[in-house]
């Protein structure tokens, strides 16, 4: 791999001198073409995450970096597209590309209009009149255009139906292959990102809880199902007979219908047991499990996190 | 050519790795066939194009494909016969147990759920493999 498209290291916002922080201590990496998801419930510091990295928002602490550099002097390079596409409804297509154009000293005015004839959208119709799935491709048109290494998309699918999910995916992968670029997403939807990113993020109450490349966060944790009570009914050393390498750490337990079902953070040996069952886990399971993860920093919550998160179908 | 199944838990990687070897153990992928391209698979299935590379190169890895730069992936190897044809015994005798199964009014769903208990049997060694990225 050649360096990280984008990386930051204690990164932290804090909104105002002495109001909320959006995010702390947020440490990770883009890999140049990797396709990062960045999940949590609302309030998490997802797009706190997407405006740092887009140069919107100062750092108030750490450091955040795009292709080695501070955002702000790497604008040309990063193609942001804001939640909800806000796009002009009363401009023309073609009018709010001859913007992106005037604005983008990078722009390429041929991808631009071919991609929107691809998709047959007429460059005469109004924004307004477009679908919501028609209105996300233009918006994405428009940061493509830039021709970008880094693509920075806040919550893109949150409005589009199924088909126009896959429509909107299709094209934006396409591209990618074309320019080689890197996408950070945010979204709230978790169902699918099984095969739309290759690196995951879970953030909860500005704080990274998970992050890395899918499959090894796959290897490297285990779903437990067990006899109800576990892991209070067992002593964990009697779990783990291998236990050389570190041993395993407790990430959430569920209790539902008689079974225990537990995330668990594994070392290179696999939990064993008496009437246990451990599986990789998927990448819901994953999210979940790390969303129903209690920190001793974090007051106890009034909300559950899960119940703002759209789970799987 | 793909299909995913995105509730099986398997990774979609995997699930891409095992469609071609199955296509190649069926003989309906011979030596010399090009593989869809990584970008007709994106665009049939929606799905990141770094998955499929990466279901590509571990089959390179393999030695059942071999990538040719600019040109795509192609079959390098496959078994010297298929495997209907290599292995006429174990499938009658399946076949033979496939029958009796249906007598005894088993679905196919309730014979490939006896087929998988029967496949994880020695659990340790089932489990061994998992770690190696290869399912």
């Amino acid at each position: 791999m050649t360096a990280p498209v984008l990386d930051c290291a204690g990164l932290g916002h804090r909104y105002g001198r002495r109001g909320p922080w959006g995010l702390r201590d947020c440490t990770l990496t883009v890999p140049a073409g990797g396709v990062v998801a960045v999940v949590g419930p609302n309030g998490a510091g997802k797009t706190t995450l997407l405006h740092l990295a887009a140069g919107l928002l100062p750092a108030t602490e750490g450091t955040m970096r795009v292709a080695g550099a501070a955002p702000t002097q790497r604008l040309e390079q990063i193609g942001f597209a804001p939640q909800d596409a806000p796009l002009w409804p009363h401009l023309r297509v073609r009018d709010v590309l001859g913007i992106g154009a005037h604005l983008n000293p990078r722009w390429d005015a041929g991808l631009a209009d071919d991609r929107i004839a691809s998709l047959g959208i007429s460059p005469r119709a109004r924004v307004s009149a477009l679908s919501g799935g028609q209105r996300a491709q233009v918006a994405l048109t428009l940061v493509l255009a830039k021709r970008p290494e880094l693509l920075l998309l806040d919550e893109p699918l949150a409005n589009l139906d199924p088909i126009a999910r896959r429509a909107f995916l299709a094209s934006m992968f396409e591209a990618c292959i074309d320019s080689g670029a890197a996408v950070l997403f945010s979204s709230h939807v978790i169902a699918e990102l099984e095969r739309i990113c290759d690196h995951l993020v879970v953030l909860a109450g500005g704080r990274v809880r998970l992050a890395g490349e899918i499959d090894q966060l796959r290897r490297t944790h285990r779903v437990i199902t067990g006899p109800a009570g576990w892991p209070t009914t067992q002593p964990p050393a009697a779990l783990d007979a291998s236990s050389t390498d570190g041993g395993w750490q407790l990430i959430s337990v569920r209790q539902a219908a008689g079974r225990t079902t537990a995330l668990v953070r594994v070392g290179a040996h696999l939990l064993a047991g008496p009437g246990l069952d451990a599986a990789e886990p998927t990448l819901d399971e994953l999210v979940l499990g790390y969303l129903d993860q209690r920190h001793p920093d974090q007051e106890p919550s009034r909300q559950d996190p899960r119940s703002q998160l759209e789970a799987p179908a | 050519m793909f299909r995913l199944d995105a509730g099986s838990g398997v990774p979609i990687y995997r699930q891409l790795m095992a469609q071609v070897r199955q296509e190649l153990l069926l003989g309906r992928l011979r030596p010399g066939e090009q593989l869809p391209t990584v970008k007709e698979v994106v665009d049939a299935l929606a799905v990141n194009p770094n998955t499929v590379a990466k279901a590509y190169r571990e089959l390179e890895h393999e030695g059942l494909v071999r990538s040719r730069q600019g040109l795509g992936t192609f079959v390098a190897a496959a078994p010297s016969t298929t495997l209907v044809a290599a292995r006429p015994a174990l499938l009658a005798s399946l076949t033979r147990w496939v029958g009796r199964a249906r007598a005894e009014g088993l679905s196919a769903e309730q014979m490939q759920a006896l087929l998988a208990v029967a496949l994880d049997e020695p659990t340790v060694a089932a489990e061994d493999r998992t770690g190696g990225g290869v399912g």
